[in-house]
């Protein structure tokens, strides 16, 4: 019974990390796109993305099967050190971002700059090679850290085929509702869910090099949930402790935009 | 010849930045923090065999790390 609900316990958590991370790459990655079709038109730039998911399903065609045959033991600390250095720094943004000192992810701005700098390069007739090339940088980019989250998480939980599978979700169901709302992609709680997937990816990568370390967790997997909850906890004080400090002048911050 | 050898370098070379901005960026404290968190912990667990103080120092000094990188951006952002 226990073990059921441990299984679950890291089966809820895996299934929101890889589900959150994907949904925010994906946004940024659509933004890129959307402003590539709209300046430079379609074809290309669909041609782009296409071309850099094929590559992206390559890659993990390619190092989802060989990361299985590594040791659990070893492929846990290694991977559990990468999810925590990660995770700390999308948690570091999140709380820089919400406490005021840094600016806040603007996908409005990032559109518009996109398409600035795509008008200033001219259009060419026929296939529009720079089209091709910024969306396909876009997307591959962007889904390379999907790519990274979906085999570190998958591959060291033994259930990759599951987060393959979240991941794609994430990706369509950004991707359909992209394409209803357009532009308005700026109305996505970013700096929430970077925050979220930041706590899950920083539990997870504690958890697992505790094992790769041979750490004996009280509770089993069932100790990933109060990891996430003092992660969490952490953060909103560390949050309300740094935005305390914040001095007034500082507060336009917000209205320029910063990466990733 | 000189040219597929020049693209491979390319390749390489972007490969290795791709993992230097990922793993490192523009917030080496937190890889080295990570790197050191690990080695103390896995002394204390592997060679000392004191599980809990193991289970119960890695989150604490995870969050630790965490704050005083946070405090650097914070600090930088201010003109400290």
């Amino acid at each position: 019974m226990i073990g059921a609900v441990s299984g679950s316990t890291s089966t809820v958590v895996l299934v929101g990390a890889v589900f959150l991370a994907s949904t925010v790459e994906m946004v940024e990655a659509l933004t890129i796109v959307l402003a590539v079709g709209h300046t430079r038109g379609w074809r290309s730039a669909l041609e782009g993305a296409g071309a850099a998911l094929i590559a992206l399903a390559g890659l993990v065609a390619i190092f989802g099967p060989a990361l299985v045959h590594v040791p659990l033991g070893t492929l846990r600390l290694v991977v559990g050190g990468v999810l925590l250095i990660f995770g700390l720094q999308w948690l570091r943004k999140a709380i820089l971002r919400s406490s005021g000192y840094k600016a806040k992810h603007d996908e409005d701005e990032i559109y518009r700059q996109t398409v600035a700098a795509l008008k200033a390069d001219g259009a060419t007739p026929g296939r529009d090679r720079v089209a091709f090339v910024v969306a396909f940088k876009g997307v591959f980019l962007e889904g390379l850290e999907i790519v990274i989250t979906v085999l570190t998480l998958g591959a060291s939980a033994h259930r990759l085929a599951l987060a393959v599978q979240v991941a794609a979700a994430a990706v369509v169901i950004v991707a359909v509702v992209g394409a209803i709302v357009a532009r308005q992609l700026s109305n996505v709680p970013e700096n929430a869910m970077k925050m979220a997937v930041g706590i899950m990816l920083v539990s997870y990568g504690t958890f697992w090099t505790g094992e790769g370390l041979h750490v004996r967790w009280p509770g089993g997997d069932t100790m990933l949930i109060v990891l996430v909850a003092y992660f969490a906890i952490c953060a909103a004080v560390m949050i309300r402790v740094v935005a305390a400090t914040r001095p007034l002048a500082a507060s336009g911050v917000a209205k320029g935009f910063s990466d990733g | 010849m000189g040219e597929p050898r020049g693209r491979l370098g390319r390749i390489a070379k972007g490969f290795a930045m791709f993992w230097w901005d990922f793993l490192v960026g523009d917030t080496p404290e937190i890889t080295v923090a990570v790197i050191v968190i690990l080695g103390v912990v896995a002394l204390v667990s592997v060679v000392a065999h004191a599980n809990v103080v193991a289970y119960v120092s890695l989150p604490v000094l995870l969050v630790l790390a965490l704050a005083a990188s946070v405090d650097r951006a914070r600090r930088r952002a201010s003109g400290d």
